[in-house]
């Protein structure tokens, strides 16, 4: 998309969002010195990012075409929503932001390529982007090769760490232990069944599961299931699970399979109020696809839940419909995209420059309070430290918080004893 | 495996078992009628067939949502309406694409494929930018829910009873038509000798519309069907593509019998894998046998045989 297209798009954007904007819970932690006198670019820049005297340009790289279209649409609109309210405010070192969008379109090359023309071309100082494993894998080496800063939105597998990517969601041992712990000592579940789709996030994770459970919670996997993904049929599954009757099914199926699995699990008489049924892959977006009644008694293990009631959130559920529509829900991975450019912010101010190492060498330490999960914080090793959650589904498709961790869980891509 | 369980429960399991083989076999025939219509009557490879059956679907979720808003009195009964809206929506979208497009590229099948794959990535974009990027919610009316208590341990899903009902009837209906009617006489008629049969009075294009139409339609019912066990999303139509293709290929692209058998052999051997080991072997080995059943019969299991 060119920037005209974009300014055209922006400005009834900008004026909606002013109209809801009453208030805005970050407002009131503003450093000072957005307020001052703007710096000299010279001295904010020194490596030739695209920014001028009163802007600064970043990259939105997201799927808005393909298969990923139906999970990144969330993230866009998060973060495009944070960087109306970063600009309603202000700016960043008394610049507005102004935002180059790319589609990935489902495709992995093309997210290469584009990060590619983002960084070389049009000079963005950082790229809000990627969505799968496989997309942030194909565009890492462009970003360490040309010092790019990518804000990532999405819970992940872990097993990564890069000073050129802040990782704004849950790597696999933030949102799986507590979780089971939990379900574990409030259930008093011993015996697990796996279900997941076949590719490296959920085989990962399930991964750690197992070690957890076996290792540390003495407990059995008595099943431990992969389907392709897109697979539609579960009736087979389901009917060993019945079989092996479980304490609790623990799943990571993702995509158009979710939707088939717990409608053939509700068809196949398996009453989840009954049958405990914890999720690492289902959050408010994907039960808009599934069906509040086919999947409402599952426990999911997030780390934000749109329910969620802290005066933050309270702020950021409204201005986030009020631009997207009422309709709209936003899942954990939305909350998620909704941080980084709230975070590069912050970093920028804390380092008082745009330049990449210094934001990289800036971020340990960063500190968002006006985060609707909560507050969070950037570790040394760039992943966040943050609660871990588990939401009930109901019926009307939103979660009923249920337990979270009394204190922030540090992040841990690399779990010794786990891999 | 079997050690710890009793014979009570092994017995049931192998009934409902029984069912998910047989409900995984109603789906797949479902699915491949419409495509063995166009590929077999027609030699027209359709890759857009998947987005012909979200078609359907959509039009089963807006119908689902007219109901809720204006006749929820009515709301049990919608199913049936949004079967019959989704055969029509996407019988005259498939007439006017073989108007449009494919009655240009009959000389050239393999065309088709081209051609089908870029009117497919179309409608996947014409559905994201009409009904949004995520997925839908389709509401099904409460007696469509659930399952069938036949025993304690034996409960079979309701949603796979209906499926199977649904393809018997449409499975009957398509067989009816090609064989006894006068029409289907003509469609037979124009696989078997396109250049005789316009000499003997057969209007051939528009034969080809209708089949084309049918074909389609039915994919639309099969869509609709599938609202019941999948998910409706612009991308959803690709999660059926290959598995309709194999089924389609196996069973021998000209021969209704022949679209069953493969279905039956496909979903037996599939799903009493898939008992038997991870989801993911079981689709590998089955995709084997296919494989090797076709390199020592590459015309599929039953072939129409035709003067060539």
């Amino acid at each position: 998309m060119s920037d005209e297209a974009n300014k055209g798009l922006l400005s009834p954007l900008r004026r909606k969002l002013l109209m809801g904007m009453a208030a805005v819970p970050a407002i009131t932690m503003l450093p000072r010195a957005s307020f001052a006198q703007a710096p000299a670019t010279s001295a904010v820049n020194t490596t030739g990012l695209a920014v001028t005297d009163t802007e600064v340009t970043v990259g939105i790289l997201h799927s808005a075409t393909g298969t990923m279209a139906i999970s990144e649409t969330g993230s866009i609109e998060a973060e495009k929503l944070a960087i109306e309210q970063i600009n309603a405010m202000g700016g960043v070192l008394g610049r507005k932001i102004k935002f180059i969008q790319e589609d990935g379109a489902s495709d992995w090359p093309t997210f290469a390529e584009k990060a590619k023309k983002l960084l070389v071309n049009d000079k963005v100082a950082a790229i809000m982007g990627c969505w799968t494993s496989a997309s942030r894998k194909a565009v890492l080496p462009v970003m360490e090769q040309y010092n790019g800063m990518l804000y990532y939105p999405t819970f992940y597998e872990g097993l990564e760490q890069s000073k050129n990517v802040i990782y704004t969601g849950q790597e696999a041992t933030q949102q799986i232990l507590a979780g089971l712990n939990w379900i574990a000592k409030e259930k008093g579940a011993k015996s697990f069944f796996f279900i997941g789709s076949d590719y490296i996030w959920p085989r990962t994770s399930n991964k750690i599961a197992r070690k957890h459970v076996e290792n540390v919670l003495k407990g059995k996997v008595v099943g431990e299931e992969y389907y392709p993904l897109g697979n539609t049929q579960f009736n087979s599954v389901i009917n060993k699970i019945k079989l092996t009757k479980p304490d609790v099914i623990f799943t990571d199926v993702v995509g158009g399979s979710n939707v088939a699995f717990y409608k053939q699990l509700k068809a196949a008489g398996i009453d989840l109020a009954k049958q405990p049924l914890l999720t690492i892959s289902v959050t408010e977006d994907e039960i808009d696809g599934i069906g509040g009644e086919n999947i409402a008694g599952a426990y999911a293990c997030m780390k934000y839940f749109q329910s969620l009631d802290n005066p933050n959130n309270k702020t950021f559920v409204p201005a986030f419909k009020k631009l997207w529509g009422e309709k709209t829900v936003i899942g954990d991975v939305t909350q998620a995209a909704y941080l980084g450019p709230w975070l590069w912010k912050l970093t920028v101010e804390k380092a008082g420059s745009f330049d990449v190492d210094k934001i990289a060498a800036a971020s340990p330490g960063v500190e968002f309070k006006g985060a609707p999960e909560g507050y969070v914080r950037i570790h040394e090793n760039h992943h966040l430290w943050s609660k871990t959650r588990v939401g009930r589904a109901k019926l009307d498709g939103q979660f009923e918080l249920i337990y979270e961790t009394a204190d922030l869980v540090e992040p841990d891509p690399f779990p010794k004893g786990y891999q | 495996m079997f050690g710890d369980y009793s014979i009570g429960d092994l017995g049931s399991i192998f009934v409902m078992q029984g069912f998910a083989g047989l409900i995984l076999f109603s789906v797949y025939v479902l699915m491949a009628l419409g495509l063995a219509i166009i590929f077999g009557q027609m030699g027209v490879i359709n890759m857009a067939h998947g987005e012909f059956m979200i078609l359907g679907a959509y039009v089963t979720w807006m119908t689902s949502n007219l109901f809720q808003t204006y006749l929820p009195s009515l709301f049990s009964g919608y199913f049936f309406l949004a079967m019959i809206l989704a055969f029509v929506a996407s019988g005259a979208l498939g007439m006017l694409v073989e108007w449009v497009l494919i009655r240009h590229l009959y000389k050239r099948p393999l065309d088709t494929l081209l051609a089908t794959w870029g009117l497919s990535l179309m409608l996947q974009q014409a559905y994201r930018s009409v009904f949004g990027a995520r997925e839908v919610g389709v509401e099904l009316p409460q007696w469509m829910l659930g399952s069938l208590h036949v025993t304690d341990s034996i409960e079979v899903p309701i949603n796979g009873v209906f499926v199977m009902c649904l393809t018997v009837l449409i499975t009957i209906g398509v067989a009816y038509v090609m064989y006894k009617s006068r029409w289907g006489r003509q469609v037979r008629a124009v696989v078997q000798n396109r250049i005789m049969a316009g000499a003997v009075g057969i209007n051939t294009e528009k034969v080809d519309r209708y089949t084309f139409g049918l074909g389609c339609g039915i994919a639309g019912v099969a869509g609709s069907a599938f609202t019941m066990i999948g998910s409706t999303g612009p991308t959803s139509g690709q999660l059926y593509i290959v598995d309709t293709f194999l089924v389609v290929v196996f069973g021998g692209a000209a021969s209704l019998i022949g679209t069953i058998a493969s279905a039956f052999s496909i979903s037996q051997t599939q799903s009493t894998l898939e008992f038997f080991m991870s989801g993911s072997m079981a689709k590998v080995l089955t995709l084997l046998a296919v494989v090797g059943i076709l390199m020592l019969r590459p015309q599929g299991l039953f072939a129409l045989k035709v003067r060539k």
